[in-house]
């Protein structure tokens, strides 16, 4: 069953007419997600690919009954697409653009409020993946394989070694959300938590974290009286000195808030298996289900 | 991005903030004649990022202008070291010459995001002038937290309960409250991550004024402050963060002897830490991208391997999108280009087309260790610069 992205969602990219975005959105084709719009303002009319492009989120939504978006908007102006889809009645908004204005996002948090129905993901995020139904994101696809463990990630590549260590092991995936490096993002670790909760097809779910901020102290604290599927995790940055951002803009100790020790001892307080290496993180999976 | 304390004053002043009278100088001659047109009596305050100045000797008293001058010519050119700089220190390059004022109170105030609130946040507090982040450990009922919606700025009323907290009454009270409102509305328009007064100062007069100020930038949002870009001191970066900064890499160098290049930031901070996991520590931090372009590769490795502490190379490549075969001669075409280096190179590549790329890897004229995890990496570039391997 998997969680928010399945064969049914209809998929259309803000920014496909550019390198990036057209790239990366026939990637999401290739792969078997119904691409079925582009937007670029000013280009209404023309085709990618085969898919037509649109001005606007809402011309395309009504022509093509789009319900999810992926956006590769330049910086300036990803804000306001992640807006403009919203007040379009797009469910699913996956914002893949890195280096959006804190204060922007801001602005993007107070209108969502407005749009319970949206779900943004991201900003600065690889996206979501529901292996075998579709992929909305720059991740590889052909590392993962259907299957019953769910994944949930502040990061990329370190993601992919994840997944990459669960299919070696045979252990496929329901979806896995990269809910991206900023310290203001759509999705939290907790959102993504309540859904696999209900996801009947999600035995395990492997969570990586970072330094900065509280959000997987939230989880966890939500994890420890609500959520009895096991959860394996890591938190990458215990080494990174303080007050200094490890290239995602959310991940730095400020403070003394938002280190890795804070954040592991509320995990492991919450019974998630914390690893101390990123190379265990599959076969710690295998044995909490009990086939390591 | 961090700007100097007379910058930050520059700044908040444009908002109507008050600060002391005074200017910046690099010459010590020039010291003296500000202290002059000062009264003749001032302080003179090196202008570096770092904090801690004063007890590291950057900050000095003068009674007179020749004091000034004698002052402005130990501390200008100085290594200041401090509890931030590191052990090296900082080169003082300005120095800031301010009037004295007499000081009833010092007090706290500074505004920077509550993330888990996602609203900006006022932090105040009446123990001002020292280390707020011990207060806030020793003592955290001395600290009040007003979050504020960015849109409608700080209110009329949480202005005036923040200066309630701080114990202030009357004429003085709204003066505060004024300042706070002005040092919330430049965090705001200006972008920034921080801006904090510390300590801010009631003077016997009852004014209330900025006597030092810090503010940092959300570098996301740059590209709407031209003015703040030009307030950029690369003097005070480390030069090997800017040479990677002129690449678009990420770089941040640290104290250890495993130099890390990696793609993607959480696989590199996760690759620090393997390195520590296996008894060494990580000489930088530096995130290629996640397609991990040759270019990117090659500029990557000049600057990891001019870093005189690295004494091992462990390059740690997730070949998704990117193919771990295109990267494997990305990696054997920089190290031609730069005719090859002199230190143990652990290249760990996992991904698409893998045993294609560790074949390009074994095959090339170079003696890479080639890793097959990441475990296996960490493992072989810590024994390199142990000498067991």
């Amino acid at each position: 069953m998997a969680i928010w992205l399945n064969q049914d969602t209809r998929l259309l990219v803000q920014g496909i007419t550019g390198k990036e975005g057209k790239f990366h959105a026939l990637g999401c084709r290739d792969y078997g997600t119904q691409l079925v719009a582009g937007v670029t303002p000013g280009k209404g009319g023309e085709m990618v690919e085969g898919i037509p492009v649109f001005d606007s989120v809402a011309e395309a939504r009504a022509a093509t009954g789009a319900n999810a978006s992926m956006i590769f908007v330049p910086p300036p102006f990803a804000a306001d697409a992640i807006l403009e889809a919203a007040e379009a009645g797009i469910e699913l908004i996956v914002a893949i653009t890195e280096g959006v204005p804190v204060a922007d996002m801001l602005r993007v948090d107070a209108f969502l409020a407005g749009h319970p129905k949206a779900r943004l993901i991201g900003p600065n995020c690889p996206g979501i993946i529901t292996p075998g139904q579709g992929k909305i994101g720059i991740m590889p696809g052909h590392i993962h394989r259907p299957g019953r463990i769910g994944v949930v990630s502040r990061s990329g590549t370190l993601t992919y070694e994840a997944v990459w260590q669960l299919t070696g092991l045979g252990l496929g995936q329901s979806t896995c959300v990269g809910i991206g490096g900023d310290p203001i993002n759509g999705t939290s670790f907790l959102d993504v938590f309540k859904a696999f909760a209900k996801d009947p097809d999600t035995d395990a779910v492997i969570m990586i974290g970072e330094i900065g901020g509280d959000a997987e102290e939230t989880a966890a604290a939500w994890i420890a009286h609500n959520y009895n599927k096991p959860v394996v995790g890591f938190i990458a940055g215990r080494t990174a000195p303080p007050g200094r951002r490890m290239g995602h803009a959310g991940a730095i100790v400020s403070g003394g808030k938002g280190t890795a020790t804070a954040k592991m001892e509320a995990m492991r307080a919450a019974g998630i298996h914390v690893c101390d290496s990123p190379a265990d993180l599959g076969s710690s999976i295998a044995r909490a289900l009990g086939r390591g | 991005m961090k700007i100097h304390e007379y910058q930050a004053k520059e700044i908040l002043r444009r908002y109507g903030v008050a600060t002391p009278r005074g200017r910046v100088t690099a010459r010590a001659a020039e010291a003296r004649a500000i202290c002059e047109e000062l009264g003749g009596r001032c302080v003179v305050k090196a202008q570096i990022h770092a904090g801690g100045r004063g007890k590291g000797g950057g900050v000095k008293l003068a009674k007179s202008p020749d004091e000034a001058e004698r002052a402005a010519s130990q501390i200008l050119g100085m290594q200041l070291v401090t509890h931030q700089t590191g052990p090296e220190g900082q080169k003082v390059q300005k120095v800031l010459i301010e009037e004295l004022a007499e000081i009833v109170a010092e007090l706290y105030v500074a505004v920077t995001l509550d993330r888990a609130g996602r609203r900006p946040v006022v932090i105040a507090s009446a123990a001002g002038g020292m280390d707020i982040e011990e207060v806030a450990a020793s003592n955290p009922a001395a600290i009040h937290r007003e979050p504020f919606d960015p849109f409608l700025g700080l209110l009329p009323f949480q202005a005036r309960r923040i200066a309630r907290a701080l114990g202030l009454k009357g004429e003085t009270a709204g003066k505060a409250a004024r300042l706070v409102t002005s040092l919330a509305q430049a965090y705001v328009e200006m972008d920034a991550s921080l801006a904090e007064i510390n300590p801010l100062m009631v003077t016997g007069a009852g004014e209330v004024v900025a006597l030092d100020a810090k503010m940092n930038f959300d570098d996301n949002a740059l590209f709407r402050h031209k003015d703040v870009v030009a307030m950029r001191d690369l003097a005070e970066e480390n030069p090997l963060e800017v040479e990677a900064s002129k690449f678009n890499l990420n770089y941040i160098k640290l104290d250890g002897e495993i130099g890390c290049m990696v793609n993607g930031a959480g696989l590199a901070m996760a690759t620090m830490d393997i390195i520590k996991l296996y008894g060494s520590e990580p000489a930088n931090f530096l995130d290629v991208g996640g397609s991990a372009s040759q270019e990117a590769v090659t500029n990557a490795f000049k600057i990891l391997i001019s870093d005189a502490s690295v004494k091992a190379v462990l390059i740690n490549i997730f070949g998704g999108i990117a193919r771990t075969d295109r990267i494997a001669g990305g990696v054997v075409a920089a190290l031609r280009e730069l005719g090859g280096v002199r230190i143990p190179v652990v290249v760990r590549l996992e991904g698409t087309n893998v045993e294609e790329g560790r074949r390009i890897l074994r095959e090339s004229e170079f003696h890479f260790v080639v890793a097959e995890t990441m475990a296996d990496a960490a493992q072989k570039v810590v024994a390199a610069v142990k000498g067991g391997a």
